[in-house]
């Protein structure tokens, strides 16, 4: 009898041990979340927090890095990104996730070196913790979280509009589709954003381990 | 005379053909540029167990864990288990890029490049669960299917190979 209430409470850790691995590999944003606010190191030594941004309507939150060969491909894009976007009230912040042990060319020295060298305009954030990147769902470089200042419950929060990839052609030879300027233009029109989600090869986020 | 050394000749010819050509075939591991519909193909075959690993050689983590594929390539390919390896480089990087690194580290694993690039809803194809980063690992039976994203340490794979090969061949 002992032994089969044992053998029976192995099984059910076993099932919650699964049922609660499941849920790990869930975490993240999905389109409608409220994202949270941040304050990370930029690569001027200043803390930089979205609340900061206080005539924003949004923000074109980044997840990029120095290595990642795409994360580089996008970089004049995302520059572009922001030039014309910072003045309609969607600035582009970039945060840099890795395990910079796993990678030593995106700390935050070599932040400053890559965001002096190609003259980004954007705040290029370091997310030391990495608690950032686990809180949005950031899996890869780059991966680009779309976000829009709404009113929930009388306060400002700021709503998960559009989680993906930049445009659909990595080289930018030859864009089909500007899935960022599409869905910022959906906002602007107060239509529903589509696609509100895309995916593309990226360079895996390097966890700490 | 004349007949003899050009029956020599022939002769010597033919020996150090036969002897250059296995080295030839190693050197050079064929990859085909294969389209979505392809690699599914190539995954419905006989194999008791597919293993299809993404990588890239821009990719450090997926070249890291190579070797580890490699390994269960050696001790499983007679088992009925066929190991993978999908590049997602671009195709125009075939010459320059993948075949030399192929070369390099002399991988003998089953190669090809996947061409998805003008291919929408292709990640979600492969497995839902994929974010599109890489590495990524899948692992095909008539039964089952399991994925993973991101790195594996050679415990890990072997670990998983062990237990998808012998959920598998259970009859």
């Amino acid at each position: 009898m002992m032994k089969q209430i044992l053998i029976l409470l192995t099984f059910c850790i076993g099932i919650i041990a699964f049922a609660s691995d499941e849920n790990k590999e869930k975490k993240g944003y999905e389109i409608g979340d409220i994202a949270t606010d941040f304050e990370l190191i930029n690569v001027d030594d200043t803390k930089v927090s979205l609340s900061q941004f206080e005539d924003a309507k949004g923000f074109i939150v980044i997840f990029t890095c120095n290595h990642c060969p795409f994360s580089v491909m996008y970089e004049d894009r995302i520059i572009e990104l922001d030039k014309k976007y910072k003045e309609l009230g969607y600035p582009v912040v970039a945060i840099s996730p890795n395990d910079v042990e796993a990678f030593p060319e995106d700390d935050l020295p070599n932040m400053k070196i890559r965001s002096e060298e190609k003259g980004f305009t954007f705040p290029y954030l370091y997310d030391e913790t990495q608690e950032i990147a686990r809180a949005y769902g950031a899996t890869k470089t780059p991966h680009v979280f779309l976000l829009h200042k709404e009113q929930v419950d009388e306060e400002q929060a700021l709503i998960v509009k559009y989680i993906g990839a930049i445009d659909d052609d990595k080289r930018g030879n030859d864009i089909e589709e500007k899935y960022i300027e599409m869905a910022i233009k959906a906002l602007q029109n107060g239509e529903e954003v589509n696609p509100s989600v895309t995916k593309a090869v990226g360079c895996s986020v390097k966890w700490k381990k | 005379m004349i007949k003899t050394n050009v029956l020599g000749l022939i002769g010597l010819f033919t020996i150090l053909f036969y002897t250059c050509q296995p080295k030839f075939h190693k050197s050079n591991q064929n990859i085909s540029i294969i389209s979505l519909q392809q690699l599914e193909q190539i995954t419905k075959g006989n194999a008791q167990l597919y293993i299809i690993n993404f990588w890239a050689t821009w990719c450090k983590p997926c070249i890291e864990e190579l070797p580890y594929f490699e390994k269960i390539n050696q001790q499983y390919k007679n088992k009925g288990v066929q190991t993978i390896l999908v590049s997602l480089d671009f195709k125009e990087d075939l010459k320059e890029k993948v075949k030399p690194f192929v070369l390099k580290n002399q991988l003998k694993s089953q190669l090809y490049l996947l061409d998805v690039e003008k291919q929408k809803g292709w990640i979600d194809e492969i497995n839902p669960n994929w974010s599109g980063a890489i590495p990524a690992t899948l692992f095909l039976s008539k039964k089952n299917t399991h994925f993973k994203e991101g790195e594996l340490s050679l415990n890990e794979l072997e670990e998983l190979v062990e237990i998808y090969y012998q959920q598998a061949i259970k009859k």
